[in-house]
């Protein structure tokens, strides 16, 4: 399955304004890896995940998605094969309905209708956003939106998840969801979060970014031991790692 | 400012609208382009002076919103909104046409003035008329059909992007002026200076968002072409409706029905 290779070489950027946002980015992710890509507020997560999809062009370096060099002829393949959930619901969502968002990427794959219905179905039961289906998308609340938008994607099964702070804005029992439903996608996920312990009890793999570099790249386990490296990046403890306050017990 | 953003927000209902499950909305949209493009051209067609003549015109809106469900006073106050534009229009006629075309008693009725109420009429009956197929059918089922009538692709897609962009942009104006208002403490907000700052900043960020909008229907699939989800062809249906429409405004363009009805009544006794 090497089509789900994501491949960065030596990936900068630099924005317009002359923020260097990327200085240097190298890493590979297999297929079926959970990446989590953490960092400070500003520490260039959202402009990296921003690259997988095409929507940034490498300053220099190179993105690599199954192979294939991501450039302008790739790009369309890229795009169907990298789903991706932006930080901003209200960048995803377009159509007047949730159903028509929702259906908007199986309709363009050429799906004959009771296929769309189903997938569109499933999708939105997956992020228990079913009875939303006729709604229009801007009379949503923050995190409904967040589930329709998750949802868009999923309905198009992706061969790569990408999500940019999945679980921001959600309520703890929504959260849990989204983490068992990330739990039960088998294909590559990557994604960037704040949530210390989602990232804790998904990925198998941790990226620390600090200004633009990687500063550390391992086991969440290893890099969430390392008190110092933690202290530098702006980072915790998961609070499932920490001792617990009430009682007093190390874990 | 805010009751602007409003507004805006309740014109998209037009689109949730869209999603109903009548006959009509069933219907082929390439069927209500057609018909709806014949009326236009039959209403506009009529010479400057005409009123009367357009009363019948008003049957087809009528029919379209009883049989399509959609709710009558929302769509009027939707034209009322869009009244002004024509007012503008039409506002100079009464003052460079002055010629007596019609004496109602002592009164004479000036050329202008009777033009003047025909574009008002014209406008209520087209603009009427846009927005409830816009209702029955949603706008990027009537930019898929404009494309299977022959319209070229690009020129589809850039009708599409044009609508959603006015969108973006009265959103992210509502949520800015939203966000100026609550922080000038009651004062007109720093007055223009810090309105022009924000308009150059608007316009930036609706720049971006509109982007990222367009990257995320890439992202999935979006190819310059529109499928919806809904399943429709040209079938019987689409033909009667074509047909008896058709027939009903080209008698009511080429005959001036309420006259003819007015003599048979009077001639009757
Ligand atoms: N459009 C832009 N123009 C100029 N600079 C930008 C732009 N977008 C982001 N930056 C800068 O690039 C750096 C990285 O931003 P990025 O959005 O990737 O951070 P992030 O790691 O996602 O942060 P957060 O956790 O707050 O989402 C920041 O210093 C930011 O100020
Ligand atoms: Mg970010």
């Amino acid at each position: 399955m090497s089509h789900h290779l994501v491949e960065l070489i030596e990936l900068r950027h630099t924005y317009p304004d002359g923020t260097v946002a990327l200085d240097g980015v190298t890493f590979t992710i297999t297929h079926g890896e959970a990446v989590g890509v953490i960092g400070a507020n500003g520490a260039g997560k959202s402009t990296l995940l921003l690259h997988l999809n095409g929507y940034l062009t490498p300053g220099s370096g190179e993105v690599r998605i199954g192979h294939s060099l991501l450039t302008k002829e790739t790009l369309p393949e890229i795009r169907r094969t990298v789903g991706m959930v932006f930080q901003d619901p209200d960048d995803q969502l377009f159509m007047p309905t949730v159903f028509d968002d929702v259906a908007f990427g199986p309709c363009n794959m050429g799906l004959a209708l009771q296929d769309i219905e189903k997938r569109v179905t499933a999708a939105l039961d997956l992020v228990e956003a079913g009875h939303l289906r006729d709604k229009p998308p801007y009379h949503l609340s923050g995190g409904e939106k967040k589930r329709v938008a998750i949802a868009t994607i999923l309905s198009m099964e992706p061969s790569i998840l990408v999500m940019d702070e999945p679980t921001s804005g959600l309520d703890p029992h929504a959260r849990r969801q989204l983490i068992r439903l990330m739990g039960d996608f088998h294909h590559t996920k990557i994604f960037t979060s704040h949530d210390l312990d989602m990232v804790m009890e998904l990925c198998s793999r941790v990226i620390v970014l600090s200004h633009g570099k990687v500063r550390a790249d391992g086991a969440p386990r290893e890099i969430f031991a390392d008190e110092k490296l933690l202290a530098e990046c702006r980072l915790e403890k998961p609070l499932s790692m920490q001792g617990c306050p009430v009682c007093g017990v190390n874990s | 400012m805010s009751t602007f953003d409003g507004a805006i927000l309740d014109f998209k209902r037009l689109e949730t609208l869209a999603s109903g499950d009548t006959t009509l909305h069933r219907l082929d949209p390439r069927a209500k382009v057609i018909v709806t493009a014949l009326f236009i051209m039959a209403v506009v067609s009529h010479d400057r002076y005409a009123i009367t003549r357009l009363f019948p015109f008003f049957i087809f809106p009528a029919a379209l919103i009883a049989a399509g469900n959609l709710p009558l006073a929302y769509i009027i106050r939707k034209v009322l909104l869009l009244c002004p534009f024509a007012i503008v229009v039409g506002i100079f006629n009464p003052l460079i046409d002055r010629t007596i075309v019609l004496q109602l008693g002592d009164i004479g009725i000036s050329g202008g003035w009777l033009s003047f109420a025909s574009i008002i009429v014209r406008s209520t009956l087209t603009v009427g008329t846009a927005f409830v197929l816009l209702a029955l059918t949603g706008f990027p089922a009537i930019c898929r059909a404009l494309e299977q009538l022959g319209i070229p692709k690009l020129f589809a897609a850039q009708l599409l992007f044009l609508y959603r962009y006015i969108f973006v942009l009265t959103e992210e104006a509502g949520r800015a002026s939203r966000a100026r208002e609550l922080r000038s403490c009651g004062k007109k907000g720093q007055g223009m200076t810090s309105f022009a700052t924000m308009v150059g900043h608007l316009l930036l960020r609706t720049w971006q968002r509109a982007e990222r909008i367009h990257v995320a229907m890439l992202s999935r699939g979006f190819d310059g072409s529109f499928r919806t989800s809904r399943k429709s062809s040209l079938g019987s249906n689409e033909c009667i409706f074509i047909a008896l429409w058709g027939l009903f405004l080209v008698t009511a363009r080429i005959l001036d029905l309420p006259k003819l009805i007015g003599t048979f009544i009077t001639g009757g006794f």
